[in-house]
């Protein structure tokens, strides 16, 4: 009901690496930080030092468990990083342990926003940013049923629907020093698992990295073609697939393994 | 179609100060946004050495601690029965008036009478030399608690230790193996350095008996058992020495693995150096016996000889490998007790040499070592290690950790290109040259620090019988080499009077009454116990100085507010738990960017207080006028610890031009807040490798005071000051233990690295506790100080225990089902989940999530209180009856708290009727009125 601008050339996203993000839940709590005082916070906490502190957060990670042989979890879905140099992450031989940061993924076909009955969901024409314009929000919720990837978060006690804005308070933001108008969640990563950019420039960082590291979009075939951009985890040396090396013995029948240091020429 | 307009300049505030984050031991720098004077945002400060801009989710929730409603609001004095949390608040000077008659009748009357004890402490450069100038040998910090296997390990080996002195090259090194529990410290270096390193496709192997963190994004991961990493690391050792890939060249270059040990079973000498008349130590080469210490020899590393006075020697290379060389150290013998394949270790073993030889590292770096020898490049290893309280807080602790810096040592990955590298101002001596201090000079002060490093008997703090001089024990025959004290054996033992009557307990942000002391339940109960002769606390006084209301604050006497990490000046100091990195000495300072809004003081500036209205040297003038009447940030500037070395290395001098060594600067602190609040000094390219034989870098660290001169520093691959203990225990020498320590000294006072099984398994019925369990911290809390933030408790409220699908099985336990974990000292009700990713003769769950109910601010219903819980209570502070002798659960070494010996036993049980786990505590009152 709401309609989306023309696709523009720019497209502003996340590349999140799968491969070093270690859950430490560093970029979440720094978005409920930054956004708290942003423009477009706060992020209101429910009973927060009580029995069930419930709150707003743009960002959260999850851990998934992953068995020897099964393949990621969705929304990591195997087919999405099918392509053959990823197989081995996809199914991984020993078993995983995969940290998921989940935010909005600012979708070219967003279905929360044509969704949105009075046009408060919108995407930007110029970037390609998914906000909320919360004077227009009716907080009908339309727009979490819509998403496929649970990236909405309603706030109860503001009545609003609320999202990740990918801090576009900071990163046009001319009061900050310029290495500093980057999303929060991207400065925070202690591992450097972030990254931001523009992601319809196939120049740009974030785009090298998504094509050579195989980067995909979770549930793709859902067709809301999400511009954020997944690094799936790099096929693990673990040695599960190097031959069990037998013992190797010196023969100590023929010399006492200690007897061939005895007359080792050493230098100090 | 234009975008609607939006406010997107909006500053954080109209003011940034930077400063330290204190919400864990990291210490990143931080930026602080204000306005109006009130913090508006956190976030890291890029320019910073440690976090390089990066902040973690303790980090960014900083705020929320500051404004936490658990914050204590002015000093308090009990005026119920210790333990039930009725307080009065009482004024600034009735409270400081109170606290230094009360310790000013201990120090009149004997200062060991007073125990201090201070846990989350990152102050200890003041609180030490506080405790050495009150005159008590009572002191430590909550090492021994934490990891001081790890660093005493590290200390005795390397002069370094993992994480705070030392850290792997992150830029150069090819294959890392993190052993153990890993994940809290060093927080935010460690990540950055994880990332770098998959970046490069470095191999990351992690050796934990659970997949979480950083062990989740390892190339391989290790579930091994608990407490075997000593075999894993001994077999590794055996699968290297015999197939002869290790770098014996680095050995006599470096290490002791050359000197000659004396081999003269019933001698005073058993097991010491040979050394010539001037205590130069001895090696044999093939034209003779010569000083070790020689450069230009070749040494041998095997061989028997018979020294010029009759006695028989070998070099301590034969030693060491005699011992692992035997099938005792295979894969094979040691495959079952770790839980990991012989054909696992066997490969991990070619993979350990690859990296280290197969592809030396070389840098094109020219550099003279410590005998004047110019060499023309850097070659190195490309292995390296990082552990941390996984592998300390076990009974073997010590030795493993040995074992692990002993298994870097023979792949000559030790402080070369690639592998662990050292932090200055380490080494100083290995051990470092500092003694603890044992007797009071006619001021009343100690000769030295409470803490230090014992290097033989003398260095022990027993008397005439050999009986503990010490609350806590340490330094006595019973955990001898107990460098961090033993904060988890102070309360029973002030309790028992055992060896003495102790009258205050005084602790900082040390939470005995809940998740820092072992058998938390009986804790409580000798902090409230009574003696029935004198109806008086077995524990006459307790002050408690904390900033938050946690559960022991309902068990002090006094209670003296401290503010929040951004209302005072703190020093990270070199003479305390430096920052740095391998490349540079790093210290740093917090400061006030706020002003505390309630009646709080910095507990530091309390302790100069109290030390000037006591009177302490140093605290006062002649005339008995206070010396610091400004408070710690006056003597963070004007303290000197030996002239020109102060707390703070940078910006000295009159005119700020030192570094290192200078006079005090009155400017200093206003340098450092105009640097982010840090100081940087960087070594000398020349002298960032092989730093204990570097000539360019030992100059450099002495010309800032870090060291004394530029002789080398020795590796110790055979640990010498060991074995004079265990001589003592033989019978030699005019100290010697008594006779119910004597056995335990001799078995585990081994100068070369051994494994023995962690005690508590040992001593228990076999069968009895089948499973080991652990615990570890989320990497978004730490301590409970930061686990009742309001955005963190959102994350993890509420802990479980984890069980491997298997296990539960057989146990009949399914998802989301109770269980009864019992252990030999306690029993605990809790909710169980599967879990895949651990080693299945383990069970663990998240730390110091469950809480008392009505402490933190929380309310009473708060899922930390009801259904979070502790493992504390199944953890005895005591061994279990079935060993022999009366001991804490501790290392015998080094006294740390054996934590992760920890054997249980699992039962499905009904839920509970309330879904509450078990136990629980009668709910505190909120400390207020």
């Amino acid at each position: 009901m709401t309609a989306l601008p023309l696709p523009s050339p720019r497209k502003l996203g996340l590349v999140i690496d799968l491969d070093t993000c270690v859950g430490c839940h560093a970029c979440a709590v720094a978005c409920k930080e930054w956004n708290e005082q942003g423009a477009f916070g706060p992020l209101p906490d429910q009973d927060p030092y009580g029995a069930e502190p419930l709150g707003v957060w743009f960002n959260r990670v999850h851990t998934y468990e992953v068995a020897a042989g099964n393949p990621l979890p969705p929304p990591t879905p195997a087919r999405a990083i099918a392509p053959a140099a990823s197989a081995a992450a996809a199914a991984p031989a020993q078993g995983m342990t995969v940290h998921f940061p989940r935010s909005c993924l600012h979708c070219e076909d967003a279905a929360c926003v044509t969704v949105c009955p009075t046009g408060a969901s919108y995407k930007r024409a110029s970037d390609g940013i998914v906000l909320v314009d919360e004077d227009k929000c009716i907080g009908c919720k339309l727009c979490a049923w819509a998403c496929p990837y649970g990236a909405r978060e309603y706030s109860e006690v503001r009545g609003v629907m609320q999202k990740c804005t990918l801090c576009v308070d900071r990163i046009y933001n001319e009061s900050l020093d310029p290495a500093d108008r980057q999303p929060a969640c991207v400065l925070a990563c202690p591992t450097r698992a972030r990254h931001f950019g523009d992601l319809g420039d196939p120049g740009s960082e974030v785009s090298r990295l998504v094509a050579a590291r195989e980067g995909y979009a979770p549930l793709p075939e859902l067709g809301y073609r999400p511009v954020n951009r997944y690094l799936p985890p790099r096929p693990r040396r673990d040695g599960a697939a190097a031959a069990d090396p037998a013992a190797e013995r010196f023969d100590a029948s023929r010399l006492p393994p200690l007897l061939r240091w005895a007359d080792r020429l050493l230098s100090r | 179609m234009t975008d609607k307009p939006l406010d997107l300049h909006r500053p954080t505030g109209d003011e940034v100060k930077t400063t330290t984050c204190y919400m864990c031991a990291c210490r990143c720098g931080i930026r602080v946004h204000l306005r109006n004077g009130r913090v508006t945002y956190i976030d890291g400060n890029p320019a910073h050495p440690v976090n390089r801009g990066v902040i973690c989710a303790k980090g960014s929730a900083g705020i929320e601690q500051h404004g936490s409603p658990a914050r204590l609001r002015s000093p308090l004095l009990r005026v119920g029965e210790r333990g039930a949390g009725e307080f009065k608040e009482i004024g600034w000077d009735e409270a400081l008036a109170l606290a230094a008659r009360w310790l000013g009748d201990i120090r009149a009357r004997n200062p060991d009478e007073l125990a201090f004890f201070t846990g989350r402490d990152q102050s200890q450069a003041l609180t030490g030399w506080w405790a050495q100038q009150f005159g008590t040998v009572n002191y430590a910090a909550h090492g021994g608690f934490c990891s001081v296997n790890m660093a005493a390990a590290g200390m005795y080996t390397l002069g370094s230790a993992f994480w705070e002195f030392g850290e792997p090259d992150w830029e150069h090194t090819r294959y890392l193996m993190l052993w153990g529990v890993a994940e809290d410290h060093d927080s935010n270096p460690i990540k950055l350095g994880l990332g770098r390193l998959k970046g490069r496709g470095a191999k990351v192997v992690a050796i934990n008996p659970v997949r979480t963190g950083y062990a989740a994004i390892a190339d391989e991961w290790i579930g091994i058992r608990p407490g075997t990493d000593g075999l894993l690391a001994g077999a590794l050792v055996h699968e290297l020495l015999h197939a002869d890939r290790v770098d014996l060249d680095y050995l006599v270059r470096y290490s002791n693995a050359h000197w000659l040990v004396v081999d003269d079973l019933d001698g005073a000498d058993d097991g010491l150096f040979a050394r010539d008349a001037e205590g130069h130590p001895l090696c044999a080469t093939r034209e003779g016996i010569v000083r070790a210490d020689l450069a230009g020899i070749a040494p041998r590393v095997v061989g028997e000889v018979t020294l010029a006075d009759g006695r028989r020697a070998a070099p301590a290379f034969q030693r060491l490998a005699e011992r692992f060389l035997d099938a005792a150290w295979s894969p094979d013998a040691v495959a079952d007790r770790c839980g990991v394949a012989a054909g696992t270790i066997r490969r991990l073993a070619r993979e350990l040499a690859a990296a280290a030889f197969d592809d030396p590292i070389r840098l094109p770096v020219a550099w003279t070592d410590v005998h004047g020898r110019r060499h023309d490049e850097m070659v190195g290893r490309a292995v390296s290690m990082h552990a941390m309280r996984g592998i300390s807080a076990h009974s073997n602790g010590f030795q493993t950790c040995r074992l692990l810096h002993v298994l870097q040592l023979l792949l000559g990955a030790i402080e070369t290109p690639g592998s662990f590298r050292f932090q200055p101002p380490y080494p100083k001596g290995i051990p470092p040259h500092n003694r603890p201090g044992k007797s009071r000079q006619p001021n009343g002060a100690l000769d030295a620090a409470p803490l230090g490093f014992p290097q033989s008997p003398d260095d022990l703090l027993v008397d005439a019988d050999g009986r503990p001089r010490r609350i806590d024990k340490a330094f006595s025959w019973e955990y001898p080499l107990a460098v961090h004290g033993m904060l988890h054996t102070v309360v029973r033992n002030a309790h028992a009077g055992d060896p003495y009557r102790i009258d205050t307990l005084l602790m900082f942000m040390a939470n005995m009454a809940w998740n820092s002391a072992m058998a938390t339940g009986e804790t409580m109960r000798m902090l409230t116990d009574r003696d029935p002769a004198t109806g008086e606390y077995r524990i006459p006084r307790i002050i408690y100085s904390d900033a938050y209301a946690s559960e022991m604050v309902a068990y002090a006497d006094l209670v003296l507010p401290d503010t929040t990490y951004l209302e005072r000046h703190d020093a990270i100091s070199l003479l305390d738990r430096p920052i740095s990195d391998a490349d540079a000495a790093i210290d740093g300072i917090r400061r006030p960017v706020v002003a505390p809004d309630r009646d709080v003081r910095p507990f530091q500036d309390v302790l100069l207080d109290l030390g000037a209205r006591l009177g302490l040297p140093g605290m006062v003038h002649d005339d008995g006028r206070p010396r610091f009447p400004g408070g710690f940030p006056q003597y963070m500037v004007e303290h000197q610890r030996a002239p020109g070395i102060g707390l703070l290395a940078g910006w000295r001098g009159a005119d700020g031009a030192a570094s290192g060594k200078g006079d005090p600067n009155p400017r200093q602190l206003a340098a450092y807040a105009g640097n982010g609040c840090f100081f940087r000094a960087e070594v000398p390219p020349a002298g960032r490798y092989f730093k204990m034989a570097n000539r360019d870098y030992l100059g450099w660290a002495q010309s800032m005071g870090f060291v004394g001169g530029t002789q080398p520093q020795v590796l110790a691959l055979y640990a010498e000051p060991l074995q004079r203990f265990r001589l003592a225990a033989r019978g030699h020498g005019n100290r010697q233990p008594p006779d119910k320590d004597r056995a335990r000294i001799a078995q585990h006072f081994d100068p070369l690295p051994d494994w023995q099984a962690p005690f508590e398994g040992a001593a228990l019925q076999p069968g009895a506790y089948p499973l080991a369990a652990i615990t570890q911290r989320p990497m978004f809390m730490y301590h409970a100080w930061g686990s009742q933030n309001r955005w963190l408790r959102q994350i993890a409220a509420r802990n479980v225990l984890y069980i491997h699908p298997a296990t539960a099985a057989a146990h009949s336990l399914a998802d989301g089902d109770w269980a009864e974990l019992r252990s030999h000292a306690g029993c605990i009700l809790v909710p169980v989940r599967l879990h895949g990713a651990v080693e299945a003769g383990t069970v663990w769950t998240w730390n110091a999530i469950g809480k008392r109910r009505g402490t933190w601010g929380l309310h009473r219903d708060a899922p930390e209180g009801r259904r979070g819980f502790l493992l504390n209570h199944l953890i005895s502070d005591l061994l279990p009856a079935g060993h022999a002798g009366d001991y804490a659960n501790a290392d015998p070494i080094t006294g740390q708290a054996a934590w992760y010996d920890l054997r249980v036993a699992l039962r499905r049980v009904e839920p509970p009727s309330g879904g509450d786990s078990l136990p629980q505590f009668a709910p505190l009152p909120v400390p207020r009125r």
